[in-house]
């Protein structure tokens, strides 16, 4: 607790780092899947070598890829644009397939109901698949969420700096109270933007309420 | 004025849900398709709107031919009621009726108030206004659809099968309300359903449809079962079977008709009812 109340500055800055790497690799992850997942729903002949090859970026061993991706995209392996980069394509391994069973969730008769109303088939998909995917978009989100945040850490081994600099450092210089604030941080971060992304829910769909956990 | 002229539809398989259909449906009056499922009637109430396009044949609104007309304008003038509601389950009720008004670019304000008069019409309590379709009850649902379905003041009603998810108490709440609304708006309305009792208490014009949607008999409810043009019809509106074959019978309290199984279906109403005051 002593090293924790010793370096709230460095614990800090850290986290703040940490989110400037996952936030943009969770927000492009959620961006890229919706078009994916909307084709791999309204295509059915796509859906299955879609969802397959998103998938499959997960089997990607992560310290390779930070290491490899520099190489192909020609930046630095410790700059920002190579974490979010790798982090969003492990993000996507998860969100295309959510993405997709969420737009597919949508029923046949609101689709026609909307559809005879006279909505476009632009508008249907803005005003009424979208909003009513959400709660299953939203399940899929909070995974990869919560994998994003922890995955940043192993980015910490190349030296960038996050979250998991403290349990690397710590565990370099024999601090156990480092490693543990490095280890609890990156857990309480995580429940945290988890929690955000629920009250965000609740907030976006008044209407799910109850309906879905 | 609704026309269908030599209307056809067939698809790549093979399959003809209609073939060289021709009605003309009276402005103002209610055209009650009714027909076994599969026999071809949501397909011919789903071209009025373009919902699906005919393979022959053309429809026509008064001069105009539907095929002309792009779509999503076409079907924001129509009214389009669906069974079990069709309901956006993330719009309150107001906005649910409210929402081809709001396509159409009228305010928000105007919108919501013209929904609550409407709520008033279809008999929803304007307390409603702001749940959800989820805590509202099949019936009153499918209210809000009727609503709904009037709220740009179409000229064009069409009715998809809207009573056939809710209890028989309740559906025929849900046509005596529909007879009233009717009276006073005077809509042309296209009404499909395969309950035949439902398309006579409805129906302005009664269209029996056998398979290919081949018009079986098309007429008023007392032409129909006064005289059905053929066997199919007759066994269509359940004549021979005995629903339809009443008869009286005298019983100590008062004179029941019955049906062909002898099962009491009402009384007789005495035609100059005793003065109660």
């Amino acid at each position: 607790m002593t090293w924790v109340l010793a370096n709230l500055e460095l614990i800090g800055s850290r986290t703040v780092s940490h989110l400037l790497l996952a936030v943009p690799a969770i927000v492009l992850s959620f961006v890229l899947a919706l078009p994916l997942g909307w084709f791999a729903a309204n295509h059915r002949w796509s859906r299955a070598t879609l969802l397959t090859a998103a998938g499959l970026l997960y089997a990607i061993p992560s310290l390779p890829l930070f290491v490899v991706l520099p190489t192909i995209l020609g930046i630095g392996v410790r700059d920002a644009a190579n974490v979010i980069i790798a982090l969003t394509l492990y993000g996507l391994a998860l969100m295309v397939r959510a993405a997709a069973d969420a737009l597919s969730s949508v029923g046949a008769p609101v689709r026609l109901s909307s559809t005879a109303l006279g909505y476009s088939p632009a508008s249907r998909f803005w005003q009424v698949e979208l909003p009513l995917a959400g709660p299953v978009l939203l399940a899929g989100l909070r995974v990869v969420a919560v994998s994003t945040i922890s995955l940043v850490t192993v980015s910490s081994l190349l030296g960038v700096d996050n979250l998991g600099l403290l349990f690397v450092d710590g565990f370099q210089r024999g601090i156990l109270a480092e490693v543990l604030t490095g280890i609890v941080a990156t857990v309480v971060l995580a429940v945290l933007v988890d929690g955000l992304l629920v009250l965000l829910g609740r907030l976006l769909m008044p209407w799910a309420r109850g309906s879905r956990a | 004025m609704i026309r269908f002229d030599s209307v056809g539809k067939s698809y790549p398989d093979g399959t003809e849900a209609v073939r060289d259909f021709t009605l003309e449906l009276p402005s103002g009056r209610t055209t009650v398709l009714v027909g076994s499922s599969g026999c071809g009637k949501t397909t011919l109430l789903r071209m009025v709107n373009r919902m699906v396009d005919p393979t022959t044949g053309s429809v026509w609104i008064d001069d105009d031919n539907v095929a002309d007309i792009p779509p999503v304008p076409l079907r924001r003038r129509i009214g389009y009621v669906m069974q079990n509601a069709g309901l956006l389950p993330h719009r309150k009720v107001i906005d649910n009726i409210a929402t081809v008004p709001l396509l159409n670019g009228v305010s928000k304000t105007d919108a919501h108030r013209r929904a609550l008069e409407l709520m008033e019409l279809v008999g929803l309590e304007t307390t409603m206004a702001n749940r959800y379709p989820d805590q509202l009850s099949g019936g009153q649902q499918q209210r809000v659809g009727v609503a709904r379905g009037l709220a740009a003041d179409p000229n064009i009603l069409l009715m998809d099968e809207p009573f056939g998810a809710v209890d028989p108490l309740v559906r025929a709440d849900l046509q005596t309300e529909l007879l009233r609304i009717q009276r006073e708006l005077h809509k042309t309305i296209v009404f499909v359903t395969h309950d035949i009792a439902e398309a006579l208490a409805l129906g302005d014009q009664i269209v029996i449809l056998a398979k290919g949607a081949r018009i079986a008999q098309a007429g008023t409810a007392q032409q129909v079962v006064a005289e059905p043009a053929d066997e199919f019809v007759a066994d269509f509106l359940g004549l021979g079977r005995g629903t339809l074959d009443l008869h009286l019978r005298e019983t100590p309290g008062g004179t029941l008709v019955v049906d062909g199984h002898g099962r009491p279906a009402g009384r007789l109403a005495d035609p100059s009812p005793r003065a109660e005051h």
